[in-house]
């Protein structure tokens, strides 16, 4: 056993041991809290092999992006859970047949599953060990696969604004700052010198 | 068996006294922790004194000579005090806050260079390692809020980490315009490239070093940067989540004694992780500003925390002269004005080197 086995199996065991503990916990702060927690161990793993790159992105991305997102959402629902939990029993067969069809697909995959020792020889782009790989990752992307790249970042362009659309509303009788106009104002628009005289007021 | 006694020499080698080869990692970082936590009181009572002087006050001066032995005397004073812990609160929760907040603000130092080579890890995406972690820093604040089962709390960690992640975004695009210079993710890289490249070398005078510097180039990212900064540390004016006037303390209401140190201590870590951040990125980090006799004699890494004071002395100075945002100016102005800006500037930078040939392509090209 080496070193970077032993942070393996202690970040994949951490990793796991927060996804259980997602679905487990009663609280769902909670489960977000233990969702950045396996994300973090993701990220380790990610290190570990070597893709360090991939690591920050995923901590950059999801956790502190997506996950923020997350527990915004579940901080601010006002989630009634004694009333989510009372058709628990009835639901009970179903969810466990699916549950199995699930587990059975799932091992029938791992069984089967091996990597074919050809692999790397076989890729498209062979591996450069000689580069940094967030420079690799890079060349290719910019290169290669540039299409699909900037198709990718089409359909996210996409998805924000529809996601803008469905939340933006004008509402009228609003009254609205335009800092413009606020920076824009002169003395003589907003100040005028009176001179009161005393004993009469305005 | 091996691993064991591999990873206790790296851990916690003595080369003196026959353990390992070289000096063991928790040494130095232990080391390095008690050097910056001393520099940190020390950041804590200048920023004090700062104030007090724009304001024609003494500051905190019956603690030790000229009140330098305060922060420590607040120290004890926070330490010896009893922790409450409201009846509602979320323990476990409102007790990990603060512990995240101090870890991830003393995890970011481990990729600093305080001098050629003179990082903890020199890692070769050091500024994403930056960027991450101090994307990490608003779950101290969320859960702090969250967990005191509390209004104002919980208002203050939501104004604050719509902040942080606002903020963060303009702050990654101003990283981006120097990385297109420096073609490297590498702290040290980008001090180097400060050093090898820019206006100084084009003009023929190397020894004027501080024309080399970023800030030169993308004088107007030095001041986004700065700005975002102060409203990514929660600094004033950007320090909402604490507005005393409408939130009491924000998230830290609840929080007494040792926690609330912890919460003071790590964000004044991250404030000077940032004046940091802003030496590296945009003053040349540990290199003299002019490149000849009495300035080489100076050790790079005194350079680096002067560097870093004049950046924290703007940071106290800001927080005396200019009055409190309001939440939507703040709003407006990062992602109306701060955003755009730094997606202009990433196009320019992009071309003039496309164009130009310029820039330093991590030092390979």
């Amino acid at each position: 056993m080496t070193l970077p086995l032993f942070f393996f199996y202690l970040f994949s065991a951490t990793c796991i041991g927060a996804a259980v503990m997602v679905i487990s916990s009663r609280n769902p702060v909670h489960s977000v809290l233990f969702l950045i927690l396996a994300f973090v161990n993701a990220a380790g793993i990610f290190l570990l092999a070597g893709a360090e790159f991939l690591a920050m992105i995923l901590i950059v991305v999801y956790v502190g992006a997506v996950a923020v997102l997350f527990l915004f959402v579940v901080m601010m629902l006002d989630v009634d859970f004694a009333e989510l939990r009372k058709g628990f029993l009835q639901h009970l067969p179903i969810g466990m047949l699916i549950g199995l069809i699930f587990l059975i697909e799932l091992v029938l995959v791992a069984v089967g599953f091996v990597v074919s020792p050809q692999v790397a020889a076989e890729s498209v782009l062979p591996i450069n060990d000689t580069i940094s790989n967030t420079r690799a990752l890079g060349q290719v992307l910019y290169t290669r696969y540039v299409y699909l790249f900037q198709a990718a970042g089409l359909v996210l362009l996409v998805a924000m604004i529809g996601a803008i659309v469905l939340t933006l509303r004008h509402r009228k009788n609003i009254k609205r700052q335009d800092i413009g106009r606020q920076v824009g104002r002169k003395r003589s628009e907003a100040v005028k010198t009176v001179k009161v005289e005393s004993g009469k007021g305005l | 068996m091996d691993f064991i006694l591999e990873a206790l020499n790296y851990l916690l080698g003595v080369p003196i006294i026959g353990l390992g080869t070289d000096v063991g990692f928790v040494w130095k970082a232990l080391l390095f922790l008690v050097a910056l936590l001393i520099f940190i009181a020390y950041f804590l009572l200048a920023d004090r004194k700062i104030w007090a002087a724009v304001q024609q006050r003494r500051g905190p001066n019956v603690v030790g000579a000229f009140g330098l032995l305060q922060s420590f005397a607040d120290l004890m004073k926070f330490m010896l005090k009893e922790p409450l812990i409201p009846a509602g609160a979320d323990k476990t929760v409102f007790l990990l806050a603060p512990f995240v907040t101090v870890t991830l603000a003393l995890a970011a130092w481990v990729v600093v260079p305080l001098d050629e080579g003179w990082a903890l890890a020199d890692l070769n995406v050091g500024i994403l390692y930056i960027f991450a972690i101090s994307s990490l820093g608003v779950y101290g604040i969320i859960m702090g809020g969250w967990a005191s089962n509390s209004k104002y709390p919980f208002l203050g960690a939501l104004r604050s980490a719509a902040q942080m992640v606002s903020y963060e975004v303009s702050i990654g695009f101003v990283i981006v315009t120097v990385l297109l210079l420096v073609g490297s993710l590498n702290l040290s890289d980008i001090v180097r490239a400060q050093y090898e490249m820019g206006l100084a070398n084009w003009l023929g005078v190397p020894q004027l070093t501080f024309l080399n510097w970023f800030w030169l180039p993308l004088f107007p990212m030095f001041v986004i940067f700065f700005i975002s900064a102060l409203a990514e540390t929660n600094r004033p004016p950007f320090d909402l989540p604490e507005a005393e006037s409408e939130l009491v303390a924000g998230f830290m209401v609840e929080y007494g004694s040792s926690p609330y140190m912890m919460f003071m201590l790590g964000e004044y870590v991250a404030i000077v992780l940032m004046c940091a951040l802003t030496t590296i990125l945009f003053l040349g980090g540990w290199l003299p500003p002019i490149d000849m006799a009495p300035f080489t004699w100076v050790p790079g890494s005194v350079w680096f925390i002067l560097k870093v004071f004049g950046v924290f002395f703007m940071f106290s100075m800001v927080k005396t002269f200019v009055p409190r945002y309001r939440y939507d100016q703040l709003m407006r102005l990062g992602w109306k004005v701060f955003l755009p800006i730094s997606i202009l500037m990433i196009f320019i930078v992009a071309f003039v080197l496309q164009f130009t040939g310029w820039g330093w392509n991590g030092g390979v090209a």
